[in-house]
């Protein structure tokens, strides 16, 4: 997957711009700034959940599997009801290993309303491995998590990346991944524009 | 698409809310009619169809800012947003779960509530196939309601006020093929607008709640 000269607003106010970059296969991409800088409108851009404001993105669309802020899960499924629907919509079949990967042996009839934050956590990201898609666009996906979760969740993304998958995250917390290149996107803050109303104006 | 509706159904059963609720509207408005308009049972058995209809039409309402809000608050709106599934096939499979958990029990139990108005015997069967025919289109104009104010804090009255006035067609030609019916007139010709309207809004409006819904969501 690849973009270029991307940029992306909230609002209709551009929040970034000229944005480039290249996720192959294997790799992951770490994004990092500050609270507001624009991570997660991009995160949104590459997801197809809006669009871009400016640029291309390519390789995007129907290989991306998308984790936001919110878990997704309903409270009234059992953790086993959660996933298998998520991979009945993307014609998978097999939630054994995204089970076994994120440690919810033993949870499988439990209603995901009953779940700790960090198990619904672990849920959401589970939810990840049935969709059977190449390119992991992650937003904070460590919150709620403890030191053992991160970790298992880390190696959960090294076996996708080793799988020949791809991983974009916007995180906070190292997590210790070699296959990782780390983009700061504080120098792409997008600069005021004027707009041509208020060209007319001044 | 399945999966989809299966999971919906399974959360309504399990949620409670979606059969219950308007099914005991429906009754309490059909009960509450005869204490507001007195018991003369020719009145009643004039204007059973119309308040019978009135009534699902209400109890339909009740519900149609649940058909996208959950998914919203939970984040799976946005997640189903990016799944290989046409956005207007999830809008269509939200409809109709919305139709089996509240339109289709209230088709059913308007024949019944009709003893309590009076119905006349003649009226029974249009009551069932006028509710049968409109009901569908009551939650896909509902569904479309529910996806231009998904996301709103207290969306549901703006809905209400949306889509009241959409209904009003639905309803018109509705009533009157259950009027005519229990009248032993001839329900051919609202019967088609009424068949026209459903099918018209079932092949168009998908489309359109799809648009809205994507620019909800950005």
């Amino acid at each position: 997957m690849s973009v270029r000269d991307l940029a992306v607003a909230r609002g209709g106010v551009p929040v970034l711009e000229g944005l480039s970059f290249t996720l192959a296969a294997g790799r992951a991409l770490v994004l990092r700034g500050p609270n507001g800088s624009g991570k997660t409108t991009l995160l949104r851009t590459i997801a197809g959940l809006q669009p871009a404001f400016e640029g291309e993105i390519e390789g995007a669309g129907e290989r991306i599997a998308y984790a936001a802020h919110s878990d997704g899960l309903k409270s009234m499924l059992s953790v086993t009801e959660n996933l298998r629907f998520w991979a009945q919509v993307f014609a998978q079949s097999d939630i054994e290993p995204a089970l076994d990967g994120f440690d919810l042996r033993g949870l499988e009839d439990r209603m995901a309303g009953t779940l700790s934050a960090g198990q619904k956590r672990r849920l959401g990201l589970a939810r990840l491995m049935v969709t059977g898609r190449p390119v992991w666009v992650l937003d904070e996906p460590t919150v709620s998590l403890d030191k053992a979760s991160v970790a298992r969740f880390a190696e959960a993304v090294r076996g996708h990346l080793a799988g020949g998958g791809s991983a974009l995250l916007a995180t906070h917390i190292d997590l210790g991944l070699d296959e990782a290149e780390v983009l700061d996107v504080t120098p792409f803050k997008a600069a005021p524009r004027v707009s041509a109303l208020d060209e007319a104006f001044l | 698409m399945i999966a989809l509706l299966v999971r919906d159904l399974r959360l309504a059963v399990r949620a409670g809310g979606g059969f219950g609720l308007g099914l005991a509207f429906f009754l309490i408005v059909t009960v509450l009619i005869p204490f507001g308009v007195g018991p003369e049972t020719g009145l009643l058995s004039r204007i059973a169809p119309g308040v019978l209809w009135i009534g699902a039409l209400l109890a339909c309402l009740l519900s149609l800012d649940r058909i996208f809000a959950l998914d919203w608050e939970d984040g799976s709106l946005d997640l189903l947003a990016t799944a290989p599934l046409p956005m207007e096939g999830i809008v269509t499979i939200k409809a109709l779960a919305h139709w089996i958990t509240t339109g289709l029990p209230l088709v059913l139990a308007a024949p019944a509530l009709g003893v309590l108005l009076s119905l006349p015997p003649s009226g029974y069967l249009w009551v069932l196939v006028s509710l049968a025919l409109g009901t569908p289109a009551l939650s896909v104009i509902g569904t479309f309601g529910a996806a231009l104010t998904v996301g709103l804090k207290r969306g549901g009255l703006l809905l209400s006020i949306l889509v009241l006035p959409l209904y009003v067609p639905t309803l018109i030609f509705g009533a009157e093929v259950a009027r005519r019916g229990a009248e032993g007139l001839a329900v051919q010709t609202p019967l088609l607008m009424l068949a026209g309207i459903s099918f018209g809004t079932l092949a168009l409006l998908p489309f359109a709640s799809a648009a809205v819904l994507r620019i909800n969501l950005r």
